[in-house]
C-alpha cells in the first residue's frame, strides 16, 4: 500500500482528479436527471482539492522519468485550473440558460482539464502527446456540444479535422526526432543536442513539433480554425478554448523549447520570431474587420499568442518570467470579456454582433465601465493590467538584444488598439440600440472581479511577478 | 529473425494457394461455362418490378456508436495480449496495472449500460 | 531468404497499387475495401520486419474495427460521388505543393542522415534478440511496469472516446415503447382489469 501512495505522489492532483472525473460520470449517469449544476460545483471543488496537491507537491521526476514536477509546472497547473474553474462555471450558467445541461459536460472539462495538467507535466515526447490527445478529444467533444446546432456542430467538426492533422504532424515529428536523437525523453534528447552539432534530421523533427504545438495555441500560419471554432461553439466554452488550453500549450512550448532542445536555441529562434510577428501582425490587421464579437476575439487572442512567444523568442528566464505573467494577465482579461460576452442578451436571445453593443454606457453602465477596462487592458494602456503584461515581455526582449522585436510588438498593439478602442467608441458614444437584458449574478460578479483585478494587478504587481520569476527559475534548473 | 519468418512460410503458402485457386476457379469459369449474356440477366430485380430507387440508401447514426464503442472495447482487448504473454514476468505490480485499466474501462462499460448506449430501441 | 524478399516485394507492389486506388476509386465503397487491402499488405510488410505483434494489431484493429467503422460512416453520410470530386482539381495544385515540399524535406533528411553522436547509448528498451524474447512479449515486459503511467493515460483516452461519442450521437427517440420485464411480470389482473356489470339498455359508461 505504502509502496502504491509512493508511486503515485507525484502525479497526486492528477489521479486525484481523474478519480473524481470517473466519480462525477457515474454520479451523474446514476441520478439519471439532469444535475449539471452539483456536478459543476462537484467538479470546482475537485479542482481546488487538485490546485492544493499541486501546491503542496514537491519537485520530483516520476515514473522512469516521463512525468516532472517542478516550480514551473506547478504555476502553470494552478493558472490552468483557475481558468478552467472560472469558465466552468460560465458554463454551467449557460448550460442552465440554454437549457442544453447534461451531465456529462462538468465531467469533458474534467477530462480536458487533467489532459492539459498532464500536458504540462510530460518529460517525455511520449506523455506529452498523450496528455495532448486527452485534452484535444474533451475539447472537440466540448466544441460540438451543442450537438443541435448546426454551426456548433461544424465548428467540432473543423476543430477535430484540423485537430488531427497538427497531432499527425506532432506526431511526425517526434518520430523524426526520435530517430535522430534515439530517445523520447526530455533529459536524454537535452544530452543528444548537447553531444554534437544539430542534425538536419533532428531539426526538422523540432521544426514538426513546433508546427504541431503552434497548431495547438493558434499561432499564424496555423489559426484557421481559430475564429471558426470560436465563432461556431458556445460562448462560455470558446472561454474554455481561449484560456486553459492556451496556457497549457504555450507552457508546454516553452519547457519543449528551453528543456531537450534548448541547445538548439539558435536554430528554433528563428522559427518562433516568425511565427510570432505573424500571429502579431495578422491578430491586429484581420481583427480590424469584423463584425462579429467572439470572431474578434478569436483573432484577439491569436494577437495575444504573438507577443507570449516573444518571451519564448528570447529563450532565457526573464522571457519565460514575462511570458507566465502574460499569461496569468490574459487568463483574467479574457474571462471577464468572455463573462461581458456572455451577457450579451437581448430579450432571452444571444446576440454577437458589435454593433449591439451601441448604447451599453446608458443601459448597463457597470457593464460598459468594466469592458472599456478589459478592452484598454487588452490593447495594453496604463494603468491596467495589460500593460505590465506586455511591459515585461518587451523589456525582456530589449534586454536579450531583439529592440527591433519589441518595436514590432509595439507597432502591432498600436494597430490592435485601433480595434479594442473602436468597441469602446461603439458602447460610449453610438446611438443607444436595444437594451441587453440584465446579466446573471455569477457573470456579474466574475466580469466585475476581473475588472477590477486588472487594477489591482497593475498596483500591486509585485507578489504575481515574484512568482512568476520563481516558476521562471525552476524551468530553467531542469 | 529467420527463424520467424520460417514460422510465417506456411501462412505464407497459404497465401499463395488461395490466389492460385481463385485464379483457376475464375478462369475455368470463363473458359468452360456457357455464356450468353443478356441485358436482362444482369439488371435490378425487386419482387417483379423494376427498381424503385437507389440501393444506396443512408446508415442509422446508431451504427456508428456502436461500431466506436466496439473499436474501444477492441483496443482494450489489444493491450490484454501482450500483458497475458508476459504476466509471469510483470509479477503482481503488472497483474494489477492491468485491472486498473480495465477498472478504468470498466467505469465507461458501466456509463453506457446506463445511458442506454448498448440498447437499439 | 530469397522468399522473403521475394515476399516484400509482392506485398509492397500489392500495397502501393491498393492504396493508389483508395484515392483513385469513384465509390467511396470500394476506397474502404481497397483500404483494407493495403492493410493487409502492410501487416505482411511488419511481418517481414518481424514486428508481428503489429502485424496482428493492425489486421485485429484495423480491419476488423476500423475500417468497418469507415464504411459505417462512409454509409451513413451517403456521398455523392460527383460533388465529392468537384473540389478536386481546385485543390490539386496547393495539394501537389505540399506534398512535394514534404518529399524535399524527407529527402533532405535522408540526404542528411547524421544521428546524434549520443543517440545509440540513449535508447531505453532496445529490441531484445528475437530468439530469447518475442515481439510481443518485448513490449509485455515494459508496457505495464516501466510505462504504466502512459498505460494508464491510454485508459483514460479511451474512456472520453467512449464518453465523447455517446454525448455527441446518442439520442432518445420519443415514443419507443421498451420492454421493462420487472414491471410487465409484475403487473397483476386486478390493476388493469375491472369486471362491470352492465344494465341492459344502458351501455357502458
Amino acid at each position: 500500500m505504502s509502496h502504491l501512495l509512493q508511486l503515485i505522489t507525484p502525479a497526486l492532483p492528477e489521479v486525484f482528479m481523474a478519480v473524481a472525473a470517473m466519480v462525477l460520470l457515474l454520479v451523474g449517469v446514476f441520478r439519471e436527471k439532469e444535475s449539471t449544476t452539483l456536478l459543476t460545483w462537484l467538479a470546482l471543488a475537485a479542482m481546488v482539492v487538485a490546485g492544493g496537491l499541486v501546491i503542496r507537491s514537491a519537485p520530483v521526476t516520476a515514473f522512469n522519468g516521463l512525468f516532472v514536477v517542478n516550480g514551473f509546472t506547478s504555476y502553470a497547473k494552478i493558472l490552468m485550473l483557475v481558468g478552467a474553474g472560472l469558465t466552468s462555471l460560465l458554463i454551467n450558467s449557460w448550460a442552465q440558460r440554454e437549457k442544453t445541461a447534461r451531465n456529462e459536460l462538468p465531467v469533458l472539462v474534467m477530462f480536458a482539464t487533467i489532459g492539459m495538467m498532464m500536458m504540462i507535466s510530460a518529460n517525455d515526447l511520449i506523455s506529452l502527446y498523450v496528455g495532448l490527445e486527452l485534452q484535444s478529444l474533451s475539447l472537440y467533444v466540448l466544441a460540438a456540444y451543442d450537438r443541435d446546432n448546426q454551426r456548433a456542430t461544424e465548428a467540432g467538426v473543423k476543430y477535430f479535422v484540423l485537430g488531427a492533422l497538427a497531432s499527425g504532424l506532432l506526431l511526425y515529428g517526434s518520430s523524426l526526432v526520435y530517430g535522430f536523437g534515439g530517445t523520447t525523453t526530455f533529459d536524454g534528447l537535452a544530452t543528444a543536442v548537447k553531444a554534437g552539432p544539430a542534425s538536419l534530421g533532428l531539426m526538422i523533427g523540432v521544426v514538426f513539433v513546433i508546427a504541431g504545438l503552434a497548431f495547438k495555441v493558434s499561432a499564424v500560419p496555423f489559426h484557421m480554425w481559430t475564429p471558426d471554432v470560436y465563432e461556431g461553439a458556445p460562448t462560455p466554452i470558446t472561454a474554455f478554448f481561449s484560456v486553459a488550453p492556451k496556457i497549457a500549450g504555450l507552457c508546454l512550448f516553452l519547457r519543449v523549447l528551453v528543456g531537450p532542445f534548448g541547445n538548439m536555441i539558435e536554430q528554433w529562434q528563428q522559427v518562433i520570431i516568425f511565427i510570432s510577428i505573424l500571429s502579431m501582425g495578422w491578430g491586429a490587421v484581420a481583427a480590424l474587420a469584423q463584425k462579429n464579437i467572439k470572431r474578434l476575439m478569436a483573432y484577439s487572442s491569436i494577437g495575444h499568442v504573438g507577443y507570449a512567444l516573444i518571451g519564448l523568442v528570447v529563450g532565457n528566464e526573464e522571457g519565460a518570467r514575462g511570458l507566465l505573467v502574460y499569461l496569468l494577465i490574459y487568463l483574467f482579461m479574457n474571462v471577464g470579456t468572455f463573462a461581458v460576452i456572455m451577457s450579451m442578451r437581448v430579450k432571452g436571445k444571444n446576440v454577437e454582433d458589435i454593433s449591439d453593443l451601441s448604447g451599453m454606457a446608458k443601459n448597463h453602465p457597470v457593464m460598459a465601465a468594466v469592458l472599456a477596462a478589459l478592452m484598454f487592458s487588452m490593447a495594453g494602456i496604463p494603468p491596467l493590467a495589460g500593460f505590465l503584461g506586455k511591459f515585461y515581455i518587451f523589456v525582456a526582449a530589449v534586454n536579450a538584444g531583439f529592440v527591433w522585436l519589441a518595436v514590432v510588438g509595439l507597432l502591432a498593439s498600436v494597430i490592435s488598439a485601433v480595434y479594442y478602442i473602436r468597441l469602446i467608441k461603439i458602447m460610449y458614444f453610438d446611438e443607444p440600440g436595444t437594451a441587453f437584458d440584465a446579466p446573471d449574478k455569477l457573470a456579474g460578479t466574475l466580469m466585475v472581479g476581473c475588472g477590477v483585478l486588472m487594477l489591482v494587478i497593475f498596483v500591486l504587481p509585485s507578489s504575481l511577478v515574484d512568482s512568476a520569476q520563481a516558476a521562471a527559475r525552476a524551468l530553467f534548473l531542469g | 529473425m529467420e527463424i520467424l519468418l520460417q514460422e510465417y512460410l506456411p501462412i505464407l503458402i497459404f497465401i499463395g494457394i488461395a490466389f492460385g485457386l481463385a485464379l483457376v476457379i475464375v478462369i475455368a469459369s470463363l473458359i468452360a461455362g456457357p455464356s450468353r449474356p443478356d441485358p436482362e440477366k444482369t439488371s435490378a430485380y425487386e419482387c417483379g418490378f423494376e427498381a424503385f430507387d437507389d440501393a444506396r440508401t443512408r446508415f442509422d447514426v446508431r451504427f456508428y456508436l456502436v461500431s466506436i464503442l466496439f473499436i474501444i472495447f477492441d483496443l482494450e482487448v489489444a493491450f490484454l495480449f501482450p500483458w497475458a504473454v508476459s504476466l509471469g514476468k510483470i509479477g503482481v505490480f503488472g497483474f494489477w496495472s492491468m485491472m486498473v485499466f480495465l477498472g478504468v474501462l470498466t467505469i465507461g462499460f458501466i456509463y453506457e449500460w446506463k445511458k442506454g448506449a448498448l440498447e437499439w430501441e | 531468404m530469397i522468399i522473403a524478399s521475394l515476399a516484400f516485394y509482392l506485398f509492397s507492389i500489392i500495397g502501393v497499387i491498393a492504396a493508389l486506388n483508395v484515392i483513385f476509386q469513384r465509390n467511396p465503397v470500394h476506397c474502404v475495401l481497397w483500404l483494407i487491402l493495403t492493410f493487409f499488405n502492410a501487416a505482411g510488410l511488419f511481418v517481414l520486419l518481424g514486428a508481428e505483434f503489429v502485424a496482428m494489431i493492425l489486421v485485429v484493429v484495423y480491419v476488423g474495427a476500423v475500417a468497418v467503422l469507415f464504411l459505417f460512416v462512409v454509409m451513413m453520410l451517403d456521398i455523392n460521388v460527383t460533388i465529392m470530386r468537384e473540389g478536386f482539381m481546385k485543390y490539386l495544385p496547393m495539394g501537389a505543393l505540399i506534398g512535394i515540399i514534404l518529399l524535399v524535406e524527407l529527402a533532405f533528411v535522408f540526404g542528411g542522415w547524421t544521428m546524434s553522436p549520443a543517440a545509440e547509448g540513449l535508447r531505453l528498451a532496445p529490441a531484445p534478440d528475437m530468439a530469447d524474447v518475442n515481439n510481443t512479449q518485448a513490449l509485455g515486459n515494459i508496457l505495464y511496469t516501466n510505462y504504466v503511467y502512459l498505460f494508464q493515460a491510454s485508459g483514460l483516452v479511451l474512456l472520453v472516446a467512449m464518453v465523447g461519442a455517446i454525448v455527441l450521437t446518442l439520442r432518445r427517440r420519443p415514443g419507443v415503447r421498451k420492454q421493462k420485464i420487472s414491471e410487465q411480470v409484475a403487473r397483476r389482473a386486478e390493476d388493469t382489469l375491472s369486471v362491470v356489470q352492465v344494465e341492459v339498455g344502458k351501455g357502458l359508461q
